[in-house]
């Protein structure tokens, strides 16, 4: 078996793995949405934004604080989900009672002006970050070359996907979350302080997103637009998984990576339309998502 | 104040579309040329003009001063969409805009070249780089100041070929300017007697991983990688070709258009050794220092490049231009100004002596540079060493050669 479809077979088990570490990038993106729309049913479209401050987080921390990446791995999530909390506090806690509409054009409009902001202060070409010295070098796999950190990305949003996920459907503050969603009147009525519940989970859905910043300032260059680019083919992952589904988001994320880094062999030009036909094609046959109860 | 729906769409399409002009009285206004800077100023090619390319045309709008007329210099953001950037053109046309410069990404320069002809205005481009502004698609109204695909593709492709780089793989942006880029290297490649082993196209501008597109590269065994793409495209390409090893295995890069801001924004630890092409480095010689040391005060920080000082170079020629064949002449036929522009010879402390084509084109130099080590620079922007220069009558394609309709045969 040395070609496949007329490509020599190395060069498809590299695609397929560069694929999966996209897809990474995808599944730990969705997961946050996801989160975020399933408990608290607002789209937030700042969440490239986000992901972006999570990425800027780290490198102030190494350039102005002198701390590395692995106390910015920790940190900037920190930071950011503050953040959030605050935006939450202030703005979005006063959307719950409209229609999704609203919160997607707050989110978006918020989105617009942390980009801008950050434009202005740190231009657009984007400032360097490099690799960890521990996570530095590569392995030779054979049939391909395989940097370390792109391993330890796939294995660090692996961990982050399947602990969201265990906490959120297996844990008994998981509980209380599924169950504020169901009825938060009743659920309040039972001692537990909901409004606070929620404002955290924005936070934590916003750590999530900063946590994926961190993980690729050194791989791409740190820059406002990384996350913009970023955050369509998300919402497209999401979409597909189904709104709100947490495994489904997991689960399409890492596959429509694989799809899109197979596109990237046998049709360049038409990789970053894919997921969109995909998208498509699912929203026709299952309007829920794959993974959507409807 | 209720805002309806149909309301909200033509206000935001009309704050997007069109960059309000401050309203001049008739004397007022037949006495003042307007120069419209329409540029990225948000998206990935901000950095290498955007802002400072502002800056740069109202320097040289001062250094100028008042010869009788005034000058008033306005800005616009073209979000590299050639559809908005053809409508905001046409918008300040009709509304008395003069002059248009800059104009990066090739398929929006290319949109507003018709849009020039059209009203028969002229129409100065220093951001894009295809050839074809001054080729096929040349127009009497349109000047091409610093450089193009053709110019970049001869030196910095033609000195990798001589140094034994003969067999080629591209990493095109899938774009009219990618794609000039690929074409005008590859026929220097094939003519220096090496060859091309692929080429892959990405999309362009949503593409921000080249792991896929690198490795695709890397198992045709090419000598070198071209890269035909500019900006944070070609940034996150150099950074993760390292990542991936590229360069250690003996693969050599070839960044066929790389800005000095591309090179600040990667650090001289990725970026040393790579080899470039501009027409313009601010520590060249004592007039592009001395340019460079009268911008300090606009541009703080940031050294000028070829794109940003270009605005200030091309603006003070039109200007020439317009003192030398009056302000009515030059508001009324865009053909006329340009050929007075051709006329004239173009002289400046950016790219020192040179004249505009028939074709449209400035002549310069084009230098080929090396990216130093991080031991070899010295201070912030110390970054290039000169290896070889291309004196301006060499540096781009022939006249005969473009397939322009404005050269007579």
């Amino acid at each position: 078996m040395d070609e496949i479809f007329g490509i020599p077979a190395p060069l498809l088990f590299g695609q397929l793995l560069l694929g999966l570490i996209n897809g990474a990038f995808y599944a730990m993106l969705s997961l946050g949405l996801a989160v975020i729309f399933g408990l608290l049913n607002i789209v937030n479209m700042a969440h490239g934004a986000q992901f972006m401050m999570g990425a800027f987080a780290a490198w102030m921390l190494l350039a102005w604080g002198g701390i590395g990446y692995w106390w910015a791995l920790l940190l900037a999530p920190i930071i950011v989900g503050i953040t959030g909390v605050i935006l939450e506090k202030l703005f979005i806690s006063r959307l719950y009672k409209l229609d999704h509409l609203y919160g997607l054009l707050l989110t978006f409009g918020l989105a617009l002006i942390i980009e801008g902001v950050f434009r202005n202060e740190f231009g657009s070409s984007g400032l360097p970050y490099r690799i960890p010295p521990e996570l530095s070098g590569a392995w030779d796999l054979g049939f391909m070359f395989m940097p370390v950190y792109r391993g330890w990305v796939v294995v660090a949003a692996l961990v982050l996907c399947i602990t969201t996920w265990l906490l959120i459907e297996k844990t008994r503050l998981g509980a209380y979350l599924r169950a504020a969603t169901e009825n938060a009147a009743l659920v309040q009525a039972f001692g537990v302080n909901v409004p606070r519940m929620v404002t955290l989970t924005y936070g934590a859905g916003v750590a999530l997103a900063a946590v994926g910043g961190v993980l690729a300032a050194p791989i791409y260059s740190v820059n406002p637009q990384m996350g913009s680019n970023l955050i369509i083919v998300v919402f497209a992952v999401v979409v597909i998984g189904g709104m709100g589904s947490i495994l489904g988001s997991i689960l399409t994320g890492f596959a429509l990576g694989i799809v899109e880094g197979l596109t990237k062999v046998f049709w360049p030009e038409a990789s970053a339309t894919v997921i969109f036909v995909i998208m498509a094609i699912v929203l026709l046959a299952r309007p829920a998502g794959l993974f959507g109860r409807k | 104040m209720t805002l309806t729906r149909r309301g909200f769409v033509a206000a935001s399409v009309g704050t997007t579309l069109m960059p309000a002009l401050p309203r001049l009285s008739r004397a007022q206004a037949a006495n003042t040329i307007r120069i419209g800077v329409l540029n990225d100023q948000s998206g990935s090619y901000r950095d290498i003009s955007g802002p400072y390319g502002i800056q740069c045309t109202q320097q040289a709008v001062q250094e100028f001063g008042n010869k009788g007329f005034n000058v008033e210099v306005v800005t616009a953001d073209h979000q590299n969409k050639p559809d908005v950037g053809a409508n905001i053109a046409r918008q300040w046309y009709d509304q008395g805009v003069d002059l248009i410069i800059d104009v990066p990404t090739s398929s929006v320069g290319l949109a507003v070249n018709n849009v020039a002809k059209e009203k028969n205005k002229p129409y100065i481009n220093t951001g894009s780089a295809t050839s074809d502004l001054t080729g096929a698609q040349c127009t009497p109204v349109t000047v091409h100041w610093m450089y193009d695909t053709y110019m970049l593709a001869k030196s910095t492709g033609g000195a990798m070929v001589k140094a034994g780089g003969d067999s080629w793989f591209f990493i095109t942006a899938d774009y009219a300017f990618g794609h000039a880029l690929e074409r005008d290297t590859t026929n220097f490649v094939k003519a220096a007697g090496g060859k091309v082993l692929g080429s892959v196209k990405y999309p362009f501008p949503s593409t921000t991983d080249f792991s896929s597109f690198l490795l695709q590269a890397r198992s045709s065994r090419p000598k070198v990688i071209g890269l035909a793409n500019a900006g944070a495209d070609t940034i996150n390409s150099i950074k993760q070709a390292a990542e991936f090893g590229l360069m250690k295995s003996g693969t050599k890069l070839a960044a066929l258009l790389m800005f000095l801001p591309d090179v600040h924004a990667l650090g001289l630890e990725t970026a040393q050794g790579l080899v470039l092409t501009e027409s313009f480095y601010w520590d060249l010689n004592d007039r592009t220092r001395a340019v460079t040391e009268r911008l300090k005060p606009r541009l703080k920080d940031v050294k000028p490049n070829m794109a940003s000082i270009a605005n200030y170079s091309c603006t003070l020629h039109y200007l020439k231009a317009v003192a030398d064949m009056g302000v009515v002449a030059a508001k009324g036929s865009g053909v006329d100004v340009v050929n007075r522009m051709k006329a004239m010879p173009t002289d400046d402390d950016a790219f020192g002596p040179g004249k505009i084509r028939e074709d449209g084109r400035k002549l310069c130099p084009s230098y080929l540079f090396e990216v130093k080590t991080p031991a070899e620079s010295k201070a912030p922007w110390d970054y290039y060493k000169l290896l070889q220069t291309t004196p301006a009558d060499e540096a781009f394609r022939p006249l005969k050669e473009g397939g322009c309709s404005l050269v007579k045969a």
